[in-house]
């Protein structure tokens, strides 16, 4: 569903992403997992179709994202790490105006709004301007935006981030039965937990380049210690200096 | 290279003022017994009018430096001494809300200066008087804003502020026309010699600080040693600050934390959302989302639309001006009667570029950090201009329309330059909106929040020339074919259908152009964009 080929993106001499090959296919959930800086949010937004890629080729469900972008983009719904909104739109309007984005509308689309705004616990703030939302409802508010229009494929970066406890279970409950419906989602995480019991299968990148993809017991298999949690993988290949550096901290 | 060009730009204004005042200064001079009180009476007016301006911009700027700038959750909680806050946040509201009155005031001490013979310790008597000066309009609107917040919620207070400052703003203006500060230099209007020269000698408003700078910067001037508005002004900056930091003290603190808390703030809809429906139904169900979007958060957005009501002001006393205009009686030619409507389309066209870059300009910039779902959207960036433009050129089409036939009907013009005017106006509107939208997404400023400080940045700067230029050359490319037409009407002599269809044609075709390839290369920046 998802096809990436030699995705590279460059800013000036720096390289955010290296030469990146995935195939993510109908019905999976994809976790992205890095340290910070390492190119994942760079590589979604590449997907998304929000930055050009400098070499390289994305497909969207067999669409050349450069060659038919519209095509390919009305298969999608993005959810961005920061929930930067229309602030003088109400929660249902914004959910209106994306649908409309996506061609979408009727009362088909006013229904859908109205159930993923109760399913957030945002029913009773549909009508209140944005501003008066906080990090969390915005998010909410966003999460909800990419599932009114039913597209196939969700690219979502950091999900859980500004999310209540409540929230956090809901949006993986509605992840794991949006993709048992044959939907793909691909999104990254810090938190390893979630990666480790949603995610159908795992990349780990570091410095713009994949370290290592696979399921959990693929990532296990390769490890060292075959009986490693995500944790101890995670910081085996992405460097694990963290605790002599505390100690120099600390007593500096 | 954008330093480049606003440096000779800043210096080609600081010119042009310094030349405008050194010659009137001259001619003051050289008048006997009256000349010093007019150049007096002159710097007081203008000091009065930077008086004002700086009042409400201290207020408005004061409410972002103290209450809503990200700074202040850092500073809020961090052990900073409450004076120590005062103190960096009133010098934060001096510089933002000061500096375009000073770059102003530079070439204007520059020519009473040099014109009055100031001598090398000038400067720093303008100094020593226009610091005072300064700090009191901060001092004054920092206080009123801190009162002011405490009344109400922050962002109630800058919707409040907003429409108070426009009003008042637009108060000024009308003043000014009111008191016809022209009549200052035509003597023989008054009764008699001596009602002019003693309205000349009073005091216009003794107890302003722009009163105390004038007789400041005049008595050094007219080298006589004037020691007392240096203390009144002082005194009163000093005394200002400290009543302001006891104000500080005691209601900053609750202030700040209700400027925390928001405004309750619910949609209204029903009718216009209906009416919006189903008007833009034959557009397409993204066209109208896009434009129902851009019409909504015009509408809500108090700091946006607010200032239409200054708008409206400037057109009235634009438009009142034109009614009173002596344009009949003895000594008028027929072509000068009928140059007055061909200059009005200049001056109508000058209005519409300052509406465009203030409405229409910062349109792509405003969806700044939204972009991300516009981008990731199937809505192609053609759509987002052109919903863009259209939503802009409407209203301003039927601004300019209006501004056009009111003043051709106040003017009497005749069919054929009322047919000119209408044709020209309709082209230039939406060669300026081009522009206007070009421009803006070449030069987008996203991280701005406020819409009204879009306009004054580079990308601004080079659209008001653009327009400028845009202007002038269709006016001069219409002159020849307009000139032989009233010729053939005033003297008989044959008009060659040529020349119209060269001149008209010609305008025709480049303000298609400054529609068109301006869009063409936002478009194509915007697709290559990321």
């Amino acid at each position: 569903m998802i096809e990436l080929r030699g995705l590279t993106k460059r800013y000036g001499s720096f390289t955010a992403v290296n030469n990146i090959d995935l195939s993510v296919p109908r019905g999976e959930l994809f976790g992205f997992l890095g340290p910070n800086g390492a190119g994942k949010t760079t590589t979604l937004r590449m997907i998304a179709g929000i930055l050009r890629p400098t070499s390289g080729t994305v497909h969207i469900g067999g669409i050349d994202l450069a060659a038919q972008p519209t095509a390919a983009k009305s298969k999608l719904g993005f959810v961005p790490d920061r929930p930067f909104i229309y602030e003088k739109l109400s929660g249902s309007e914004f959910l209106r105006f994306v649908a409309g984005l996506y061609n979408q509308e009727g009362p088909q689309i006013e229904h859908r709004a109205r159930e993923l705004l109760a399913l957030f616990d945002l029913e009773e703030w549909r009508d209140e301007l944005v501003e008066s939302y906080s990090h969390g409802m915005r998010q909410k508010l966003i999460i909800s935006s990419a599932f009114v229009h039913r597209p196939e494929v969700i690219v979502v970066d950091e999900p859980m981030v500004g999310l209540d406890p409540k929230a956090a279970r809901i949006l993986k409950d509605l992840f794991k039965e949006y993709t048992r419906r044959d939907h793909t989602i691909m999104m990254s995480t810090h938190t390893l937990e979630v990666a480790e019991t949603m995610c159908d299968r795992i990349a780990i990148m570091q410095g713009g380049v994949i370290r290592a993809a696979g399921t959990m017991a693929e990532l296990r298999a390769n490890a060292e210690d075959g009986t490693a949690g995500l944790e101890d993988i995670f910081l085996r290949l992405t460097g694990e200096n963290a605790a002599r550096a505390l100690v120099d901290v600390l007593n500096a | 290279m954008r330093l480049v060009f606003l440096s000779i730009f800043g210096l080609g204004f600081w010119a042009f003022i310094f030349f405008m005042l050194y010659r009137l200064l001259r001619y003051f001079r050289g008048v006997q017994e009256i000349g010093p009180l007019l150049a007096g009476k002159l710097l007081g007016l203008i000091l009065v009018g930077f008086f004002s301006i700086l009042m409400l911009s201290n207020i408005i700027t004061a409410l972002s430096s103290f209450f809503l700038a990200r700074d202040l959750d850092l500073l809020a909680s961090a052990p900073v001494d409450w004076l120590k806050l005062y103190m960096a946040k009133l010098i934060e509201t001096l510089v933002h809300s000061s500096w375009m009155v000073v770059l102003m005031a530079i070439p204007m001490f520059a020519a009473y200066g040099v014109v009055y013979s100031g001598g090398p310790l000038f400067p720093l008597i303008v100094i020593a008087s226009f610091l005072p000066f300064l700090m009191v309009p901060t001092i004054v609107g920092s206080a009123l804003t801190l009162l002011l917040v405490n009344l109400f919620p922050a962002r109630r207070t800058r919707d409040i502020l907003s429409v108070i400052a426009v009003l008042a703003a637009g108060g000024i203006v009308v003043m000014f026309r009111l008191v016809r500060p022209e009549r200052l230099a035509r003597p023989e209007g008054f009764r008699s010699l001596v009602d002019f020269i003693t309205i000349l000698r009073g005091p216009t408003s003794p107890l302003l600080p722009s009163e105390w700078v004038e007789r400041a910067v005049m008595s050094w001037l007219n080298v006589k040693t004037d020691l007392l508005p240096y203390y009144l002004l002082w005194s009163t900056a000093a005394a200002a600050f400290v009543l302001g930091a006891i104000l500080h003290r005691s209601l900053y603190a609750k202030g700040f934390s209700k400027a925390q808390e928001s405004g309750e703030r619910w949609a209204h809809n029903g009718r216009m959302t209906r009416i919006g429906t189903i008007l833009l139904r034959p557009f397409g169900i993204v066209r109208r989302e896009l434009v129902m979007k851009e019409v909504r958060l015009f509408f809500r957005d108090t700091t946006q639309w607010s200032q239409l009501i200054l708008l409206g002001v400037l057109v009235m006393v634009y438009v009142f001006n034109i009614k009173f205009l002596p344009l009949r009686g003895t000594g008028l030619t027929f072509f000068l009667v009928n140059a007055v409507p061909f200059l009005n389309l200049v001056l109508a066209g000058f209005v519409l570029a300052s509406v465009a870059a203030r409405f229409i300009f910062p349109g792509v910039s405003l969806e700044g950090r939204t972009f991300w779902l516009l981008r990731s959207s199937p809505m192609s960036m053609k759509q987002l201009l052109w919903s863009k433009f259209w939503v802009g050129t409407l209203p301003l089409l039927v601004l300019a329309l209006a501004i056009v036939g009111v003043t051709d009907y106040l003017l009497q013009v005749s069919p054929f330059m009322m047919a000119v005017s209408i044709f020209s106006i309709t082209l230039m509107t939406l060669g300026l909106a081009g522009l206007a939208i070009g421009f803006g997404t070449l030069f987008p400023q996203f991280e701005t929040e406020n819409a009204a400080q879009i306009p004054t940045s580079f990308g601004g700067l080079i659209f008001m020339m653009t327009s400028i230029a845009l202007i002038g050359a269709v006016v001069v490319l219409e002159a020849k074919p307009v000139y032989a037409y009233l010729s053939a009407q005033a003297f008989g002599t044959p008009a060659t259908t040529s020349d119209m269809v060269l001149g008209f044609g010609s305008a025709g075709l480049l303000c298609a152009a400054a529609t068109l390839i301006p869009i063409t290369v936002a478009l194509k920046k915007l697709e290559n964009q990321g």
